[in-house]
Formats: structure tokens, C-alpha cells, sequence
């Protein structure tokens, strides 16, 4: 297909890989998270789950900026990661980082409403059965969950997709390394005559979220039909 | 063997009770709020009493005083829940081979082949639990309790969520796997009729505490104290099926205590079975009375008369050393001038069939 040009292409292609990873990699700290918030009571809870919903209440431009201060080249976090070879700062995976971020409330939400309906008499029979607390994990309220996982991975997946404010902060707008579906229309409304990029590029955002949502749909129905084996 | 001794506080509640269960299916038994299930938590782990000891086949769970508690996963105590409990993600088969995965090799007794066909659940293998009936969730329930191999099995009111329909279902389940399974069984309940007809020995629970215990036969037959409902005390006899009197269309049962004759059973001559007799069904008689229709009559001696209520009086006699109950009136206590350690002849009126 040539109606994209070569540089649109790379951006479809930088924006997929950065929700990709951002979705991967918070999908494991997310489901942690959702677990504690969902099934413990400990001193700093209320702490937790605000610090966890941080990134959806305060402007993206505030979150970006606090990546840069934290992951930055000479950051608190960023100068000790960098030592050890992991550069965040004006790199794709920085990009990741901060859609990361950004997706992961979403992401915590859902999980942890679908883990407080799991019913809990379940993991006590299980636990009858010889089951021990993590077999108990993985054998009854992972798969009973699934569908609150999935759904939370797609709301990541979605949101950094979309995610422009933080990423530009914190890693600014580099053709070819971060510059995403989002920036990269920014961009074009800046240029001159660039609206027909503009416009190509809007096309394919609302086709993937289109894709994004519809996979959704599907796998959280197989999801379910799983669970309530109709 | 279980043998437990607990002591907690939940609430203003308060449990302190001690039993013993050996072979067969012992039931504890009582209104609700008694304190059964949290004794059946208890042993099961998934309550820590804030003092107690639980043994199984001399193996200790809980120790209060040595600081010893085995989580739930490690005592291989099956538990049957009163509403099933199934995992709704799995099929039966997953379901019922769940407890298996986690069983050590060397401890898997229970045969996936035997316990399907005694529980007759042959059929719905393939099946998702929404898919099943009252009924058949719980035999698949008692199914994947038992295919963990479990040391002792716990019910907590199994029947209780089923119609009378889904119950008479399931009973004969029960029995056979009292009967044939060799686990011991601690059955709680709060349903006479289920005591009557399945338990070898009784726990009589009343609120938090032991009332009575002992064999069913002697505790179902104890006057007073017993929380029945008036007419539904009667002792409970173990039988066998002597002959059949075809011509007449009656059964004669053989029991310690005397032959009885019923109303014809579909048995084989020989086959054990258990009856109960109502103690308002029982008339008494001071010597064996001529020209009367009933058909039973046992000999036996006053062995207890109870408190007074209204205008009735609850007696229970020693016929052949075992239990009958009798409710007559005061009146006739009086004009009888009935007294204990006197012979008499127990009318009886109707004998029910109990179970196998």
C-alpha cells in the first residue's frame, strides 16, 4: 500500500511498538497492584490507590515532567538506570515508559474490580482441595478474572495509543524514535499543507481504536463464555 | 479418627465443644446458629479457633498450646459446601480430577472410575456446572471432595439448598458412601429425618456447646433436652429383612429388640435397613393385650419417665436393651400407675422406613 509515505508507516509502526510494550510491561505490576488494592487492608492503602490513580487526575504535561525529573538523563532514577545501560530519556522506551504510566490506572481499575467479584468461597474450596495460596491463584482466580484482564490490557493498550501530552514532555517529538500516531499529527497541523497527512494519519488512529475495541469485544465475550461455560 | 476440642469467641458467640468421630457418618446435629459449621470450619482450617486441638488418625492440625496450625491445603480434610462450590471455569471432569493434581501419588486411593460410577455422574463429564441441576452439582461436589483422597470428609448441610425431590435424589448416595467408601464422615445437619436415616453416631449441638453424643440409636431415643420438634422424637432401629409374607403383602424386619412386621419392602430377604418409630405411634400396654389390631408388639421395661408437657408425657422403654420411645397422656400414667423398672408391652402403630 503506498498511500501512506515511509515516514507514516514508521510512525503506525513506533506507535504500535510502544503500546505493545506498554501494555506488556504494566500488565504485571497492574495486576499486583489491583491484587493489594483489591484483597488487602494495610496502613497506606488509601496511599496506594492514590498514587496509583495519580496519572489520570493531574495534567499530562506534570506527569511527563516528573518522568523527566525521575527517568532523565542525569534523573534521580535515570542516572543509576543508565549505568547499567537502560537509557529512558528521548528514546522509544521512554516513550513506552510514560504511556505506561499513563494507561496504568485504567489498566489497575479494571483488573481490580473483576478480583473483588471474584467469589472468594471458590479459592476456600480450592484451598480444601490441597491447593496452596499461589496454585489457588493460578488454577481458580486468574482464569475467573481473565475477562477483567483482558479488558484492563486493552484499556492500556488503547490509552497509549493515544497518549500525547506526557510522551512529548518526556521525550519530546524525534522522527523515527518518538514520534507517535499523536505527535506526529500534532506535527502535521504545524507544517503547512500538511493536512493530508494529518488526515491519513486520523484515519488509521480511528481504524486501530476501531480494531482496539473489537478485539475487546471478543475476547472478553470468549473470556466469559470460558468462565460461565455456556 | 477425629478427635477435636475447640474453644472461640466470634461475636458474642461463643463454641466450646469436644467430640470424637470414628468409622461411619457421625452427625452434628442442631438448630442453626449452634455452632455446627464453625466446628466443621474449624477442622476444615478455614477458622483458627483462638484455642483448641483437632486430631485426625493421630496426626495434629491444630495445637493451640504448641502455637500449631496446618493451613487448609496440607490436611487433606475434604469438605463438601452447602451450596457445591464447583469452579465455574472447569468442566465436571476438571472439577472432579481438581483435588487429584495436588495429592501426593503415593496417597491417591480414591479411583476416578469407582467414585464416578458410585456416584452415578458417569454422564455429565463433559458438562459445565451452570449447566447442572441441584442434585447433580452436589454429587459432583462430594465427587471432587473424595477424589482428593481425604483423610476424614466434611458435609455442611449438603441437602440443605435441594428440594424434597433433588434429596430423596442424593440419600442413596449417601448411604453407600458411608457404607463402602471407608473415609469417616462428619455430616452436619439440621434435618431430622436426614440424622435418622444416615448417621451411626449423633452430635447433639446446642448453642456452642455438646448436648449429647453417642450412638444415633441412644441419642435420638434420650428424653428432653432434645431440640425436636414434638412428634418427631422416636427411636431409630438397625434391621434386617427376614422374610417376605407375600400373601398378606408384608415384610417381617428382624430387630434387637423383636420381629416387626411392615407394610411390603422392595428388599431382598437379608438386605440391612433402618426404621423409626415415632414415639407417638407407641400405645403401652401392662400385659400383653388380646384381640388388638396392630400388628407390633414389643416387650420391655420403663427405663425412663420424662417431664410432664401439657397433657402428654414423653417414656422411654428398654426393649432388649435397645431405645423405644412412647408418648402417651398423663392421665394414663396415672390410671396405669406406670412406674420405672416395670414391665410392659409397647403397642406400636406404625413403623417408617428410615433407609439402608
Amino acid at each position: 500500500m503506498n498511500w501512506l509515505t515511509p515516514e507514516e508507516w514508521q510512525v503506525v509502526g513506533l506507535s504500535l511498538r510502544v503500546a505493545l510494550w506498554a501494555t506488556l510491561g504494566s500488565l504485571p505490576v497492574g495486576l499486583f497492584v489491583a491484587w493489594i488494592l483489591a484483597r488487602k487492608r494495610f496502613w497506606g492503602h488509601a496511599l496506594l490507590n492514590a498514587l496509583t490513580h495519580l496519572p489520570l487526575i493531574m495534567p499530562p504535561v506534570v506527569t511527563g515532567y516528573i518522568l523527566l525529573i525521575l527517568f532523565g538523563r542525569r534523573g534521580v532514577i535515570g542516572e543509576w538506570l543508565a549505568d547499567i545501560g537502560i537509557v529512558f530519556a528521548f528514546r522509544w522506551t521512554g516513550a513506552a515508559l510514560a504511556c505506561a504510566v499513563m494507561g496504568f490506572p485504567l489498566m489497575v481499575r479494571a483488573m481490580r474490580l473483576s478480583i473483588e467479584a471474584v467469589d472468594r468461597r471458590l479459592e476456600a474450596a480450592a484451598g480444601t482441595l490441597g491447593a496452596s495460596p499461589i496454585m489457588v491463584f493460578l488454577t481458580v482466580t486468574l482464569p475467573l478474572i481473565l475477562p477483567g484482564v483482558v479488558a484492563g490490557a486493552i484499556l492500556g493498550f488503547a490509552k497509549a495509543m493515544g497518549e500525547f501530552g506526557a510522551t512529548i514532555t518526556f521525550v519530546s517529538n524525534i522522527p523515527g524514535e518518538t514520534r507517535t500516531l499523536p505527535t506526529a499529527i500534532y506535527t502535521y497541523l504545524n507544517v503547512p499543507g500538511g493536512d493530508a497527512g494529518a488526515i491519513r494519519l486520523t484515519l488509521i488512529s480511528v481504524a486501530l481504536s476501531l480494531a482496539a475495541l473489537l478485539v475487546s469485544e471478543w475476547l472478553a465475550r470468549r473470556a466469559a463464555r470460558h468462565v460461565g461455560g455456556v | 479418627m477425629l478427635d477435636v476440642a475447640v474453644n472461640h469467641h466470634q461475636g458474642d458467640f461463643h463454641l466450646q465443644a469436644a467430640f470424637a468421630a470414628g468409622a461411619g457418618l457421625t452427625a452434628l446435629f442442631g438448630r442453626s446458629g449452634s455452632g455446627k459449621t464453625t466446628l466443621v470450619n474449624v477442622i476444615a482450617g478455614l477458622v483458627k479457633p483462638e484455642q483448641g486441638r483437632v486430631t485426625v488418625d493421630g496426626l495434629t492440625l491444630i495445637d493451640s498450646d504448641k502455637r500449631l496450625f496446618v493451613p487448609p491445603h496440607r490436611r487433606r480434610v475434604g469438605y463438601v459446601f452447602q451450596e457445591g462450590r464447583l469452579f465455574p471455569h472447569l468442566t465436571v471432569r476438571q472439577n472432579l480430577r481438581y483435588g487429584r493434581w495436588f495429592t501426593p501419588a503415593p496417597e491417591r486411593r480414591a479411583k476416578f472410575d469407582d467414585v464416578v460410577a458410585l456416584l452415578g455422574i458417569g454422564a455429565l463429564l463433559d458438562r459445565h456446572p451452570q449447566s447442572l441441576s441441584g442434585g447433580e452439582k452436589q454429587r459432583v461436589a462430594i465427587g471432587r471432595a473424595l477424589l482428593a483422597s481425604p483423610r476424614i470428609l466434611l458435609m455442611d448441610e449438603p441437602l440443605a439448598a435441594l428440594d424434597d425431590a433433588r434429596k430423596a435424589e442424593i440419600l442413596p448416595y449417601i448411604e453407600r458412601l458411608r457404607d463402602e467408601a471407608g473415609i469417616p464422615i462428619v455430616y452436619v445437619s439440621h434435618a431430622v429425618a436426614e440424622v435418622v436415616r444416615l448417621a451411626t453416631t449423633v452430635v447433639m449441638m446446642e448453642g456452642g456447646r455438646v448436648a449429647a453424643a453417642g450412638p444415633a440409636g441412644e441419642v435420638m431415643a434420650r428424653l428432653g433436652g432434645l431440640p425436636l420438634a414434638r412428634g418427631e422424637a422416636g427411636a431409630i432401629l438397625d434391621a434386617q429383612l427376614r422374610e417376605v409374607d407375600d400373601g398378606y403383602g408384608l415384610s417381617v424386619i428382624a430387630t434387637q429388640a423383636g420381629d416387626l412386621r411392615v407394610p411390603r419392602l422392595d428388599l431382598p430377604v437379608g438386605a440391612r435397613l433402618r426404621v423409626q418409630i415415632l414415639a407417638r405411634d407407641v400405645m403401652i400396654a401392662r400385659r400383653p393385650p388380646d384381640g388388638v389390631s396392630a400388628l407390633n408388639m414389643l416387650p420391655g421395661r420403663i427405663a425412663e419417665i420424662g417431664e410432664a408437657t401439657g397433657a402428654s408425657v414423653d417414656l422411654r422403654l428398654d426393649c432388649q436393651g435397645v431405645p423405644v420411645l412412647a408418648q402417651i397422656t398423663r392421665r394414663s400414667l396415672d390410671v396405669l400407675g406406670l412406674k420405672i423398672g416395670e414391665s410392659v408391652t409397647a403397642v406400636i402403630k406404625s413403623v417408617t422406613f428410615a433407609g439402608r
